[in-house]
This record gives structure tokens, C-alpha cells and sequence, in this order.
């Protein structure tokens, strides 16, 4: 179909993406993996010297690398927990005729709008604060005790916020995948007197496992990463209870100034993601064919 | 009978969905709320929902005390600026990749996107470090660069999925006419590819807006856009619930607007074409 010609045009139409892309992707990486063997300290320029994988080993069996990549997981798998299974609820109710749907649609979906800063700061403020937040004056109206969220229960604070934020965009996705349920499934089902429940887990979830795929493989790309809402709230406290390995190597670069440690974890954050994002290429690369 | 059962059905369903549109909600709405409070009603317990002395005198505080123009002005920069960069380098692609496919197309597509997945941190160092000796830290020309690069990847596959969605058969059809290449561009292609257009910088905007790594670590003071100026009420400023609330709102309004309209985009953006 293409011409000679119009390939030779493609070809340079492509080429300034691919370059910048490829330079954005091989030069830094490429810089991290060098840093990565060197003993290198920001505060003692020209000291650099090559030491192998010691930076690796130090990294690896640090416990404060043990701990952020627990807390990671510990983040990663709660909030995907959380909103997939707030998501489904709510796109089975936002999936239903109701007065003003429109509107209660736009009111779930704008958390994904606001900065992170933002949502961080005002929940652990206006929320969350053991004296003056709203929750502890829900608490102590039914008479419990109020919570010191950030003291007490750093890490499920900082997992509140994050699922808050991500909600959003489980239910979305969701919802669109709903809508696209067969009237006619949903109708055969009716008249062979399917029950609520194996309707719901026979049809509507086999037809979700994929967008729930979806959503969980792109959640954890950029869950992997959290960064800004630890960075205002707790900064990776008490100790190390709300570190994840974003945090963990910011510190070690940018607060230690210790160059080859922070590309030594650098790496491990590279190849964590990686593994993650083999998965849902394949997935989106397959749907690319179709 | 059937009708009565259906309509207390419709009226449930219609309290459950508001009340969790409310509960969802409410983390904006009250923040929204304490902007109008004074710092001592902001503070007050039980919380004034309502019934309180509104003012807006914390939205002209935040002004006054910080600069806060400065700052929109460089979110605005750095949001925009990004994005149409990267528009001018990835239309070409994009309508290259979409119009005449090769047998590599597939393979660079999907690479381009894998570049979105590797996390910025691992490149904190190095970037850091070159921002450093080029002199690019809190700059707003060192964000552009960064955010633009970021949001290529996005940029190129949403383009392209628009661009694939033109039906090829106006395009003969106006070819058959005798039409020039320049004037099939200008005139059969722009108009129809003018809203994939449109809705992939809004979309793009709306997340180099809110992007708060980059922007956090590689600004301080100058070109600081609102993700980092916020930050900065983290630390005993925090205490001032009005005023933290009142630049908040001022710095989610317009990208809230714009997310709304944008909603459908969202899924389509964000999933790459793997949800329809």
C-alpha cells in the first residue's frame, strides 16, 4: 500500500520522536548504570572511583531497602485492593438509571483531577488531624476515641490518600467496559432466570477480567512510584514506617548526596517496573493487532 | 404493582449513588469550604459545615504574602508549553505512523510506549546532575524539556489511535477529485483530525499539571509551578487550614473544569486503546 516515496516521508516524520525518545530512554539510563558501579559522593567531587557491583550488594542488603521494598508492596497491593474492589462497586451503581447520574458521575471522577500535593495535604489536614479533622469529629460523634492517623497508622494514611486519588480512574475504566456489556447477554441472562448473584460473577466480572487487567497493570506502573504525597505528609516516616523505594533512593541521592548508592537502587526500581510492564505491553500490543 | 417495585428501586438507587458521589466527594467539597472560613472557623470543633462568616479575604492573603501569580504563571508555562512541544514533534509521527504503516510501525509504537514505564526515579540522578551543570534547575525551560519528553509517548499513541479512526475512504475519494497533497491536508484532513487534536493536549495538559516528581525535585523558588508551591504549606505553614485551602482551590479549579470535559478521553488516553 505505502509507496516508496511515502515510506522514505514516514520515515523522517518518525525519526525526531524516535531520537528524542531514544536519547530520553538510553543517555540517563545509561548514566545511571555507569554511577551505579562508581563510589561516588556529591559533596566530595573527583574522589569517583569504580567499585563494581559494591554498590549493589550494600543497596540490596541494606535493611532500610528491605523495609522500602515491603512498604512498596505494601502500598501497590493495598491501594490496587482497594480501588479495584470500590471501583467495581461503584461503576455497578454508576452502571444503573438513577436521578442525577450525570452529576454524581463527575463528583467520583474529580479526585483524579487534583494534584497530589494538593489531596495530601488536605487530607492529613482538614481530614485527618487527631483534633480538628472531620474524622475525628466523626469518631468522637459516635464515641469512639479519634485516630492519630499520621502517628499512629502512617502507612494506611498514606494508602487512604493514594486509593483516594486512583479511585477514580478504577471506576472510569470500569464503567466504560460496562457499558459495553452486550444488552443482548444482559437480557438472555433475564430470561433464563439468572439470579443477581451468578449474574453477577458469571457475566458482568468474566466480562471485567480485562479492563481489571488493565487497570491493575497501569495502577501499578505509577503506584511503583508514589512520591509527592509521602514527600508532604511523612516524609518516609516515623523512621522508615511510610518509605517506599521512590522515597528511599530521593533520600539517598538528593538528602545523602551518595550518587552510586541512589543509581544502585535506581536500577532495582527500573527492573521492578520492567517486570510489571513486559505484562501490559504483551496485553496492549496484542489489542493492537486486533 | 411492577411500577410501584421500580420506582422504590430508582429512589434507592438514587440515594445510594448520591451518597457515595457525596462521600467521594467531600474531601474537595470541604476543602472548598474552609477557603471561605476564617482561620479560626477553619480550626473550630464540631466543624462549621454551613453557618459560618464566609470571606474571601484568604484568597487575596494568598496573594499578597507569596506571589501566588508567579506560580500559576509558571504551571501554566510548564503545563502548556510541554505539551505543545511535544505536539509539534509528535503530529508528524503520529500521522505518518497512522497513514502509512510499515511492517516496523507495531514494534515502535509499543516501544515508545514501554519509555512511560520506566520510573523517573531511576533517572533522578543523572538528570539531576546534567540540570546541575547546565544550569537548568528551577528553570521553566528545564521543566518543558523534561514534561515534554515525558508526555511524548502518550502524545504519539493518542494521536495515532485518532488519526487511525479517519475513514480512508473520503480521502480516496478526494484524491480521485485531483486535490493536491497541500490541499488535502488543510482541507479534507485537519478539519477531521482537529478533535483528536484537541482532546490529546487537553488531556496531556491536564497531567503535566498535576506531574509532581519532576516538579518537586527540580524546582525550588523561581519556577516553582502550584504542585511545588503547595508543597510548601506542608511544614508549619500547614497550620494556616484557610489558606492552604484557598491556594488549593485555586490551583485545582481550572484543571477540574477541564478534567470534566475531557472524561471521556480519560479512558481512552489512559488505556492505551486496551478498554473500549
Amino acid at each position: 500500500m505505502a509507496t516508496q516515496q511515502s515510506r522514505a516521508l514516514g520515515r523522517i516524520l518518525v525519526a525526531p520522536s524516535v531520537a528524542l525518545l531514544f536519547l530520553w530512554m538510553i543517555v540517563p539510563l545509561g548514566m545511571t548504570i555507569y554511577f551505579s558501579t562508581l563510589r561516588y559522593q556529591l559533596l566530595n567531587p573527583g574522589t569517583e572511583r569504580f567499585i563494581g557491583v559494591e554498590n549493589y550488594t550494600y543497596f540490596l542488603t541494606d535493611p532500610a531497602f528491605i523495609k522500602s521494598l515491603s512498604n512498596t508492596l505494601t502500598l501497590v497491593g493495598s491501594v490496587l485492593a482497594i480501588t479495584v474492589v470500590t471501583g467495581v462497586l461503584l461503576a455497578l451503581l454508576l452502571d444503573q438509571a438513577f436521578v442525577g447520574r450525570s452529576v454524581v458521575r463527575l463528583m467520583v471522577i474529580a479526585p483524579f483531577f487534583v494534584m497530589p500535593t494538593v489531596s495530601a495535604l488536605v487530607w492529613k489536614n482538614l481530614l485527618m488531624h487527631p483534633v480538628s479533622g472531620v474524622f475525628a469529629w466523626v469518631a468522637r460523634s459516635l464515641g469512639f476515641t479519634p485516630i492519630d492517623w499520621f502517628a499512629r497508622l502512617p502507612m494506611l494514611s498514606v494508602i487512604l490518600i493514594v486509593s483516594w486519588q486512583w479511585l477514580p480512574f478504577a471506576t472510569l475504566i470500569l464503567l466504560t467496559a460496562l457499558q459495553s456489556l452486550d444488552t443482548d447477554q444482559k437480557e438472555a441472562a433475564e430470561m433464563d432466570g439468572t439470579g443477581p448473584l451468578p449474574f453477577f460473577f458469571y457475566i458482568v466480572l468474566a466480562h471485567l477480567a480485562r479492563p481489571i487487567t488493565v487497570v491493575i497493570l497501569i495502577q501499578t506502573i505509577f503506584l511503583l512510584s508514589v512520591f509527592a504525597e509521602i514527600f508532604v505528609t511523612t516524609g518516609g516516616g516515623p523512621g522508615l514506617a511510610t518509605t517506599n523505594l521512590a522515597f528511599l533512593i530521593y533520600g539517598q541521592a538528593l538528602l545523602q548526596y551518595d550518587v552510586g548508592g541512589a543509581s544502585a537502587g535506581g536500577i532495582v526500581a527500573v527492573v521492578l517496573a520492567n517486570i510489571v510492564a513486559i505484562f501490559l505491553v504483551r496485553l496492549i500490543g496484542k489489542n493492537l493487532d486486533r | 404493582m411492577a411500577h410501584r417495585a421500580s420506582v422504590a428501586r430508582i429512589a434507592t438507587i438514587t440515594l445510594v449513588g448520591w451518597l457515595a458521589g457525596f462521600v467521594v466527594f467531600f474531601p474537595i467539597l470541604w476543602m472548598v469550604l474552609t477557603s471561605f472560613k476564617t482561620e479560626l472557623d477553619a480550626f473550630s470543633m464540631p466543624p462549621k459545615f454551613l453557618l459560618f462568616k464566609w470571606t474571601t479575604e484568604n484568597y487575596a492573603v494568598v496573594q499578597e504574602r507569596s506571589n501566588y501569580l508567579a506560580h500559576v504563571w509558571n504551571s501554566i508555562a510548564i503545563a502548556f508549553g510541554s505539551v505543545l512541544v511535544s505536539m509539534l514533534i509528535a503530529i508528524p509521527a503520529a500521522w505518518a505512523m497512522a497513514f502509512a504503516p510499515t511492517e516496523r510501525t507495531r514494534g515502535t509504537l509499543l516501544w515508545m510506549l514501554s519509555t512511560k514505564m520506566m520510573p523517573p526515579v531511576g533517572v533522578l540522578v543523572p538528570i539531576y546532575l546534567i540540570y546541575r551543570d547546565l544550569g537548568l534547575l528551577d528553570t521553566r525551560v528545564g521543566l518543558i524539556a523534561l514534561l515534554c519528553l515525558g508526555d511524548l509517548p502518550i502524545v504519539i499513541w493518542m494521536l495515532y489511535t485518532y488519526f487511525k479512526e479517519i475513514p480512508m475512504g473520503i480521502l480516496e475519494a478526494s484524491r480521485m477529485d485531483g486535490i493536491g497533497p497541500v490541499r488535502e491536508v488543510v482541507f479534507v484532513l485537519a478539519p477531521m483530525a482537529l478533535p483528536g487534536i484537541a482532546s490529546t493536549i487537553l488531556l496531556n495538559v491536564i497531567l503535566a499539571w498535576n506531574e509532581a516528581f519532576w516538579t518537586l525535585n527540580l524546582t525550588t523558588s523561581k519556577a516553582a509551578p502550584l504542585t511545588a508551591f503547595i508543597a510548601s504549606y506542608s511544614s508549619p505553614e500547614g497550620l494556616f487550614w484557610a489558606k492552604l485551602s484557598a491556594a488549593s482551590t485555586l490551583a485545582i479549579a481550572p484543571i477540574l473544569v477541564l478534567g470534566w470535559l475531557s472524561q471521556r478521553q480519560l479512558v481512552r488516553g489512559l488505556t492505551f486503546g486496551a478498554v473500549k
